[in-house]
């Protein structure tokens, strides 16, 4: 608890100045520079990884000795990332499968069943 | 916008609700005034960090909802005993079944759990406070202006109408324009931010803040509970946050996220809200189960059977809980092959399940049974729960749900899962830690005819639910046909009955507080777990020395020991965190931001947006590290206390 007041969070201030950093940087690509579409996307996306790795190792405990050398916090993750791919491939699955978008289809085999009914009276 | 535009006008319930708010809170100031504490509530209670009182505080809060859910409940009652009656037109019953959900899901029994989890883990545990005081002081201040901004809704703007489940399109700009349902939007919002941070303030306590030598499996099953509570809450309400967000854009700044026209995808907004709320319905189930083990054992004198089953199906609960959100709308359309999947998972949950009702069981067998009034709401949870247990699992078939679904067939269910899982074991933990908190029992006879009228009362309104739903009756209609009347007013009298119950129970409350004998010792129940370790009233640092636990019943075995939590060798100073009055202060900044939000009254919104950025940049130069309680001072609190 006392300690920040001794020691000047040289560490802190590095990974703060390299996130805004690397968010100018993205920012530039995406909206400034005159790069193809692809390479765009590339870099934002190697940004990214980079951006999160700061976050992660800069202020997120991963290598304190009081977080278990980083065991919670991965354990939090590894979890966070289950939960994200329920939600993604579980929307995709719910929402997408079994549809039939072709709703002509849809109509002429509504007739047929209504037709079945009639033929069985 | 004019006056009559910003109150609700022409009602006269509404009418006599904006009278009765104003006499009450008139009421209040002059009582404050008059007794000149006004200074004791600033300094007491609306700027305390203290776990127990942020506890009671959440359980008044609570019992508050509780009623206003309860009055929603008896006035749609009413509107279906006599529906030619005209009590309650469309709109208005529209929005009270609306208002009645949403409170008691999110504003009831969510908050009562939390409280009883904020009292209680941290004693359980044998620790001092939370690992982040402030930040539960604040979780508390989020949620109830969270309530307040909801609750507001009926006499300022209109209430949402949407259902509490709020889907699209409905509840859209398109179909619902006006601020109602941005009081939904919002006031959820507001409250998530605050369960969000318990969940993450409760399990830093219990994963880093346990008494020495209590390992995880050595916890009390309610801090098990809590644990994985916790963990539910963390993963589940960041979706609920997502999806509130996304509806409000929609809303209020026109984007098209779960909309009709333009490509928007409405059965996403069902999608996301179920993938939260199937968790939620285990946030708010999970805990009451440890509140029943940690009673069932106290009253049956013995060590609770299969403790490590009852841990690891409470995990495989919680884990199970992310993956059937679907059975929530079988009737979406989705392929067969998508509703067989989540069929099969919703019913691998009654597995897990099973094992703790047997557990129950097994650990009442041959027990010697005291029949205390948190006993028999224990009890009468048993043979309820597994009513609507047993009935999920019809509803579980997707199949047949087709015939279930949104019928009351499917009310009767998840009242029967909710009141007599989570409501039973609300009154049941409040009976149980009263002492704990407030230095008495509640009286033991009055409580029992609480009980009885309340369990009666639930059945009697409910059972019936499940015929007149088999018969067709859908849910959400304020007009209903001959066929289904003679049940319906057989709920309504069950109804009242609930309702007497629970004026009994407040009643009590207040008669416990006149005439209960006051507790000479700690250990009211003869308990078990560290909570009883420590001398009634709790001291404000819980514990003057820590004990090592590293039995299962760590208490149990301290009496063997003849143990105390007052071993004056060891005292040292304690540190305490200081109180502080930022978190109501940064709340009330980020409700009156709500508030302008909700209508659309962008520039105030941005305003008080700002606020809580300049409260949030003030809390990070704030260098208050608390305090030291001296080691004279412990001794003296605890001398007398414990009457040496």
């Amino acid at each position: 608890m006392a300690e920040h007041s001794k020691r000047f969070p040289i560490n802190h201030i590095i990974g703060f100045v390299l996130s805004i950093v690397l968010t100018l940087l993205a920012a530039w690509a995406a909206l400034g520079s005159d790069l193809p579409v692809k390479w765009i996307v590339a870099g934002i996306m190697t940004l990214a990884v980079i951006q999160a790795g700061i976050q992660l190792f800069m202020f997120m405990h991963m290598t304190e000795r009081e977080s278990g050398g980083g065991h919670v916090p991965w354990n939090m993750m590894f979890h966070g990332f289950v939960l994200a791919a329920i939600i993604v491939a579980g929307s995709l699955f719910t929402m997408s499968f079994g549809f039939t978008h072709d709703h002509d289809d849809g109509g002429s085999h509504q007739q047929e069943e209504q037709q079945e009914e009639h033929s069985g009276h | 916008m004019k006056l009559d535009e910003f109150f609700v006008t022409g009602e006269p319930l509404v009418y006599g609700g904006m009278v009765s708010i104003v006499l009450v809170t008139s009421a209040v100031i002059f009582l404050l005034t008059y007794f000149k504490r006004w200074g004791w509530l600033w300094r007491e209670w609306l700027t305390t960090v203290d776990h127990k009182k942020i506890g009671i505080m959440y359980i008044l809060s609570a019992l508050a909802m509780l009623f206003r859910g309860g009055m929603d409940a008896l006035m749609m009652r009413i509107q279906l005993a006599f529906p030619n009656m005209n009590f309650l037109n469309a709109q208005h019953y529209d929005e009270i079944f609306t208002t009645h959900g949403t409170i008691m899901i999110i504003f009831m029994a969510m908050p009562f759990l939390i409280g009883l989890m904020n009292i209680i883990v941290p004693l359980q545990i044998g620790a001092r406070d939370f690992a982040f005081p402030f930040v539960n002081a604040l979780s508390f201040w989020s949620f109830f202006f969270g309530a307040m901004l909801f609750n507001i809704s009926f006499v300022i703007g209109g209430s949402p109408d949407a259902g509490w489940t709020s889907y699209t399109p409905l509840s859209g700009a398109a179909m619902s324009p006006g601020p109602g349902q941005n009081f939904y939007l919002m006031g959820l919002q507001l409250s998530g931010i605050g369960t969000l941070a318990t969940g993450i303030n409760l399990m830093v306590t219990i994963l880093k803040m346990r008494a020495p030598g209590m390992k995880l499996f050595k916890m009390p099953i309610f801090t098990w509970s809590t644990l994985v509570t916790c963990f539910i809450i963390i993963f589940a309400f960041p979706i609920l946050t997502v999806a509130l967000a996304l509806l409000t854009i929609d809303r209020i700044f026109g984007s098209q996220f779960f909309t009709v026209t333009g490509e928007g995808m409405p059965m996403m907004w069902a999608n996301l809200f179920w993938m939260w709320g199937h968790p939620e319905v285990y946030i708010v189930i999970l805990p009451a189960f440890g509140i029943f083990s940690e009673v069932i054992a106290t009253f049956a004198r013995k060590r609770l059977f299969g403790y490590h089953a009852m841990v690891w199906s409470m995990i495989l609960i919680a884990g199970l809980s992310f993956l059937v959100w679907v059975h929530h709308f079988f009737t979406m359309g989705a392929g067969a092959f998508v509703n067989s999947v989540f069929s099969v998972s919703t019913m691998l949950i009654a597995v897990p399940t099973g094992v703790k009702i047997f557990n129950w069981l097994a650990t009442l067998y041959k027990s010697k049974i005291e029949f205390t009034t948190p006993m028999m709401w224990s009890l009468a949870f048993i043979p309820s729960f597994v009513l609507g247990g047993v009935t999920g699992v019809m509803l579980g078939m997707a199949a047949a749900d087709y015939q279930f679904h949104n019928s009351y067939f499917l009310i009767a269910h998840f009242h029967y899962v909710l009141i007599a899982g989570t409501v039973f074991a609300c009154f049941a933990g409040l009976e149980y830690w009263y002492p704990k908190m407030f230095g008495h029992k509640l009286n033991e006879r009055i409580g029992k005819l609480a009980f009885w009228f309340f369990v009666i009362g639930f059945h009697v309104t409910f059972f019936p639910q499940y015929f007149v739903g088999l018969d067709g009756m859908p849910r959400r209609v304020f007009y209903i046909i001959p066929e289904w009347m003679p049940l319906n007013v057989i709920s309504t009298v069950g109804a009242f009955g609930m309702g007497v119950g629970f004026a009994i129970f407040v009643f009590n409350i207040y008669y416990s507080y006149r005439n209960s004998e006051r507790e000479k010792t700690g250990d009211s129940w003869d308990g078990r777990t560290l909570e009883w370790a420590t001398p009634t009233p709790v001291p404000f640092y819980n514990f003057a020395t820590v004990p090592h636990a590293d039995k299962y019943d760590a208490f149990l075995d301290m009496k063997e020991k003849g143990e105390t939590t007052f071993e004056e060798e060891k005292l040292e100073p304690i540190h305490m965190p200081s109180n502080t009055g930022q978190p109501i202060i940064m709340m009330a900044i980020a409700a009156f931001a709500s508030f302008a939000l909700i209508f659309e009254w962008i520039t105030l919104a941005v305003i008080g947006l700002v606020g809580v950025l300049i409260m949030m940049g003030i809390r990070s130069f704030d260098y208050d590290e608390g305090y030291h309680v001296e080691v004279d001072e412990i001794k003296r609190i605890e001398r007398e206390a414990r009457g040496l």
